[in-house]
């Protein structure tokens, strides 16, 4: 955990992100914590492995053969997930991704700023507005989905991207990691500073404050990327036409009609393995980068 | 924006739950259908409706397997990467940690499968064993089965925070400790898990507000079972009542219990969870 994100990234925890030191391993390990971690790491791999391989089997195979010896019709899979449909499955990826990075930047965007203005400014309502943040954290997502599809629907803009990618634009969660970060991350002095010198407001966010919380901010962005992502119940209400579904929603709506027709397993095994592949991979390009005492810390402020 | 995406619908949501569709005449004509004001009228609706206490209690006892194993497993894996002389602990860490990315729409379907007697591999062995194969997507393993979906999901997660809180705690400590004769396991005991304290009722916090909000796993694993209904749980009725049957009336009435139960529980918890901090640690303790 000791890469630049983490130590640049402030805590309230006090020193962290600077792993203390440890005497060097000399041949010996102890048994009993690598063994209990060794299990854990079996457990959390084993789903993974099995749709890596059910996915190498042909329709006749996944029910024939042992579940973790290996097939022959991976290629063919794939080709038949291809055809589905016109390949409507690349289009789902495609909306996946197109609602996660759009998404993940608006609100990161729109969280940087809210987070920084609620740690900068002293104005009325403030605390009132915190509080109603954090009960926004903890309301079930259907409470407010309801509502945005009816209010979305008299805005005529149901079934279309914008009703995905508008209400994930605000993110409660966002704000307050954001407002945690600001809070630790700009000095009230240089914000003075800056007015002294006779910044408008605006660039002294833009230029001074944005600067210093961008390793923050790199957090936030992974974390609304992670969710929307993986959002499932939000396009399930607000879409019908799966045209405009993304992955999980496509992958689930494959499932449902699989179910009936087993011939549609070897599709829903082999589109859940490719749904997986891009966020593993970008799982494994960031961990390094992931700050997570700024979550850590987030319980003291 | 603040008010466009959150304020306002909340404020609908609570508008509509006191109202509901007046039928007048036969139901015909354009007329005949009417908004008029219901009172509390959903809300009696929603308290005497029997699905959606079957489907509180389902929560509840689905939350009792979830949240302890899941935390449990959590603390265990973060203290034993956190003790010396561990090996492949990167390895491990970033393998527990995988699940988090995996979306849980897809985390369901890949046990679901795992758990369907034609394709699993546990059936092919216990077949082969001769041992009896339990339906582990009815009744009283159901439940086993859907916690198993979100403890594997949200350990990893859970693991990382907790983890990252001891790697906080300065060697002085260990180091003091070592020299009063204090074996691994006491230090795991006696220090390292009242020092995380603040992180394990945050982890706890999140898992309760999580569980309270199942949908996506029994939804997802719904068309492989008939023992998953369409209430299963209580979010998954009010979408039922809002989109399925169509009354968004009483949908939203449940909606504002559930958010109001939501809202007062961990307001609760957080209080009480403060007011333990303060007593232990004394004023300007963590909070």
């Amino acid at each position: 955990m000791s890469s630049l994100a983490v130590r640049k990234a402030p805590s309230t925890a006090g020193a962290t992100g600077t792993a203390r030191s440890r005497p060097p391993l000399r041949g010996r390990i102890a048994p009993v914590p690598t063994l209990t971690l060794l299990l854990g790491a079996v457990y959390c791999l084993l789903p993974v492995a099995w749709v890596v391989i059910a996915s190498t089997k042909s329709g006749s195979e996944l029910f024939s053969t042992f579940t973790f010896l290996p097939g022959s019709g991976f290629t063919d899979n794939i080709a038949d997930l291809d055809a589905y449909r016109d390949g409507i499955y690349w289009q789902w990826m495609a909306n996946s991704g197109l609602y996660a990075v759009l998404g993940a930047l608006l609100s990161t965007g729109v969280s940087a700023f809210s987070g920084y203005a609620l740690a900068t400014y002293r104005f009325r309502g403030r605390e009132t507005m915190f509080n109603v943040l954090l009960a926004g954290v903890l309301m079930p997502p259907i409470i407010l989905a309801i509502p945005q599809y009816l209010l979305m629907a008299k805005a005529d803009l149901t079934d279309s991207y914008w009703s995905v990618l508008l209400p994930q634009i605000l993110s409660p969660y966002g704000v307050y990691l954001s407002r945690i970060y600001a809070a630790a991350a700009v000095p009230g002095d240089v914000v003075e500073a800056g007015r002294m010198d006779g910044a408008s407001e605006w660039r002294i966010f833009t230029r001074i404050a944005l600067p210093m919380m961008i390793p923050g901010m790199v957090t936030v962005f992974l974390f609304q990327f992670v969710a929307i992502w993986n959002n499932f119940l939000l396009p399930y209400i607000m879409l019908s036409d799966d045209e405009r579904f993304p992955l999980t929603l496509g992958l689930f709506t494959l499932l449902e009609q699989g179910a009936n027709t087993p011939a549609l397993y070897t599709l829903v095994i082999t589109g859940a393995f490719l749904a997986v592949i891009p966020l593993v991979a970008l799982f494994l390009v960031i961990q390094r980068f992931w700050s997570l005492d700024l979550l850590s810390g987030a319980v003291k402020s | 924006m603040f008010a466009l995406f959150f304020a306002l619908p909340i404020g609908y949501a609570v508008w509509l739950s006191f109202r509901k569709v007046h039928v007048s005449g036969l139901g015909l004509g354009s007329g005949a259908r009417s908004e008029v004001w219901a009172g509390f009228a959903n809300y009696t609706a929603a308290f005497t409706d029997s699905e959606l206490l079957d489907g509180a209690l389902r929560v509840l006892g689905y939350g009792c397997i979830v949240v302890p194993v899941m935390l449990g497993l959590a603390l265990l894996f973060a203290l034993m990467l956190d003790s010396e002389k561990v090996r492949l602990a990167p390895f491990t860490r970033l393998a527990i940690f995988l699940p988090y990315a995996i979306p849980g729409v897809v985390a369901a379907l890949l046990w679901g499968f795992l758990y369907l007697p034609d394709v699993s591999p546990f059936y092919y062995v216990l077949d082969r064993l001769g041992m009896p194969q339990p339906d582990l997507l009815d009744g009283g393993p159901l439940y086993l089965a859907l916690s198993n979906i979100a403890v594997w999901g949200g350990t990893g997660f859970n693991m990382i925070v907790i983890y990252t809180s001891l790697q906080a705690i300065p060697a002085e400590v260990y180091e003091a400790a070592k020299l009063d004769g204090a074996t691994p396991t006491q230090i795991a005991l006696r220090i390292k898990i009242p020092m995380v304290a603040p992180s394990l009722v945050l982890t706890f916090f999140f898992s309760i507000i999580a569980t309270l909000q199942v949908f996506n796993e029994p939804t997802t694993l719904k068309p492989l079972t008939n023992s998953v209904s369409t209430t299963w749980s209580p979010l998954m009725k009010v979408y039922r009542d809002a989109f399925g049957t169509g009354d968004i009336y009483q949908a939203a009435a449940e909606a504002v219990i559930i958010a109001f139960a939501t809202l007062v529980l961990s307001f609760g918890f957080l209080r009480a969870a403060n007011r333990r901090n303060k007593r232990d640690l004394g004023p300007g303790g963590a909070r």
